[in-house]
């Protein structure tokens, strides 16, 4: 397990050495969330709610989702097509321990920076600018940060999965694009599940993506109450252990092309 | 028992081809052409604990397959390799701890961070203890005089300087066996001995067995009393250098500078050796082998009014270029 940790605070260290690169990160997002916050002011209009959704909801919904992003997001897809490309996952055969471990432990070494550095101060700046409702309630904080973890989870274990992918297809930038759009439109990032038609939401509800923001953005602005909280966070359990397999699958196949034709 | 046992190993890629234009990429869609390359042929050889083998042969000639498959990123199409005692593939994790590789052409240090950093990583990931660390690494980092690197990232590293580090981090774990593929290339004089007199003295303290690949035969002169010598995926050779020198050195090169000219045929009457030209007409290089370099230079001087004379060794350079010119049967 050592190791492990080990890796995340060499991650973080590298993250360090490159902290101007997120200054402007923190703008970007900032600008992100006060461009949405304005759209949906002007869609509620009067409105006192649509969907089941308050205004002010509607806001925290996206500025949280923006900064939880922040910390699911990660580059390790884009990693592990280069690292193939490169022939450099050759070499970590030879190292004691699991590649694909250690990819998600980088994620998490990332994450961690990101949520530091860039959502929190990001966070600061964005409640003094809009008027966003926060829940005192420890509770919510709570099953906030574990639902948020799940999130990182099934983004990195989709990451490993478009990854791998990309070794057995000769370019995969454009997998590795169109997963990336089809994460941000179908997690809810940009539009609540709730918000879609009905035969959309009941499709999206045998796919992976609304585990990623959806669901702890429901639950740190209260949408989600009681059993809705519990229903979710199993949604995303159950989601985390389904993906082992196409991942483990994957990962035979891909070592087995590797040893055999040398990548 | 042996470091490395290897019997009958062979190593096949497909390669495919493409067919020549748009009509061939079509055909392509749905069968490719391919042949079969075998990379590595059948070889077989032991290498005993604490030997230092070099491992030479051209570019293509299998070196880095054969490194591959017995570093266990490679599986073999057919054959036995047991390395350490262990198959490589079967039992990875515990196999890796007790091997050390360092590609000369690939860093397996993190690029962006400080050196310590990759080195506290990997001594986490080998599992070795705060003790065993400070023992062993105290004295590789002084012998190798990489102290003031330490704090510096990969990135900011002078080739000599990362290659250093490179090796340092290869021995973190201190491995019984260290495979190097091409460890020296492209750095200087000075590096390059640092590096040879470390690899002696790890090798002498822990009884490490070492594996070389190189271009380089100043290294395996100084390095390695066994070599393998590997020609398209075959062992053509596999024995002392000393022998291989005697064999096929075709002992000594003696250069003379006449003060007149004289011709070929002259010089083949007085002795019977094989005459070359030197630069001009006055210079003639005679190859012998080194019991006749008495007797042949006693004949030239009674004959003949000289410059200048001296005597060369065929270097191993030399042997190994005639030896892929002209075949292994040559000697």
């Amino acid at each position: 397990m050592g190791k492990y940790i080990e890796m995340i605070r060499m991650r973080f260290l590298m993250m360090l050495a490159y902290r101007t690169n997120y200054y402007s990160g923190i703008f970007i997002y900032s600008i992100n969330i006060g461009a949405y916050y304005f759209l949906w002011s002007a869609i509620y209009g009067g409105q006192p709610s649509i969907q089941g959704m308050t205004v002010e909801q509607m806001t925290t919904y996206v500025a949280i989702a923006w900064m939880a992003r922040a910390f699911y997001f990660n580059n390790i897809d884009r990693e592990i097509a280069m690292e193939i490309r490169e022939g450099k996952v050759a070499i970590e055969l030879i190292r004691p321990y699991n590649y694909l471990v250690m990819k998600t432990m980088q994620g998490l070494g990332e994450g961690i920076f990101r949520l530091l550095f860039f959502s929190l101060p990001g966070m600061i700046i964005v409640t003094f600018v809009f008027s966003l409702q926060f829940t005192a309630n420890v509770h919510t904080w709570g099953y906030f940060a574990l639902s948020t973890m799940f999130s990182f989870i099934i983004n990195s274990q989709l990451n490993l999965i478009a990854g791998m992918v990309t070794f057995f297809t000769l370019n995969g930038e454009g997998l590795l694009r169109a997963k990336r759009f089809v994460i941000d439109l179908f997690s809810g990032l940009i539009l609540p599940i709730s918000f879609y038609p009905e035969w959309a939401q009941h499709v999206m509800h045998y796919l992976p993506f609304q585990a990623i923001s959806y669901i702890p953005s429901m639950i740190f602005t209260e949408s989600f109450t009681g059993d809705a909280v519990m229903k979710g966070m199993m949604f995303q359990a159950v989601w985390c252990v389904v993906l082992i397999v196409p991942i483990y699958v994957l990962w035979k196949a891909a070592k087995r092309k590797l040893i055999i034709q040398g990548g | 028992m042996y470091a490395i046992e290897v019997e009958k190993l062979r190593k096949e890629f497909k390669s495919y081809s493409s067919r020549s234009g748009l009509a061939g990429a079509f055909r392509d869609l749905f069968t490719r052409n391919y042949k079969i390359i075998r990379a590595v042929d059948d070889i077989s050889f032991t290498v005993k604990q604490g030997e230092m083998v070099g491992y030479i042969g051209e570019n293509g000639a299998g070196k880095s397959t054969t490194i591959k498959m017995l570093t266990g990123i490679l599986t073999p199409t057919s054959g036995r390799v047991v390395v350490n005692g262990m198959n490589p593939h079967k039992e990875r994790e515990r196999f890796v701890q007790t091997i050390g590789v360092v590609f000369g052409q690939r860093s397996q240090l993190w690029w962006d961070i400080a050196v310590q950093e990759s080195f506290r990583l990997l001594k986490k990931v080998y599992r070795v203890s705060d003790q065993d660390y400070n023992e062993h690494m105290d004295h590789v980092i002084e012998t190798l005089d990489i102290g003031p690197l330490l704090d510096k990232p990969v990135r900011k590293l002078s080739l000599g300087q990362r290659m250093r580090c490179e090796l340092a981090a290869a021995l973190i774990h201190n491995p019984p066996l260290l495979f190097l593929d091409e460890p020296t290339i492209g750095l200087d004089v000075l590096v390059k001995l640092k590096i040879r007199q470390f690899l002696k003295e790890i090798n002498e303290k822990y009884n490490t067995t070492i594996l070389l690949t190189t271009h380089d035969m100043t290294d395996i002169e100084a390095l390695c009393e066994r070599v393998i010598m590997l020609d398209e995926g075959k062992i053509i050779y596999d024995g002392s250098l000393q022998r291989l020198k005697q064999n096929w050195g075709e002992g000594k090169q003696i250069h003379f500078q006449f003060r007149d000219i004289v011709s070929k045929e002259e010089l083949m009457l007085l002795v019977d050796a094989t005459w070359e030209q030197g630069e001009d007409r006055y210079s003639w290089i005679a190859h012998v082998r080194a019991t006749d370099m008495a007797h042949v230079i006693g004949k030239v001087v009674s004959s003949y009014e000289l410059k200048d004379i001296h005597i060369r060794e065929v270097s191993t350079e030399e042997i190994i270029r005639n030896i892929y010119e002209e075949g292994i049967h040559h000697g």
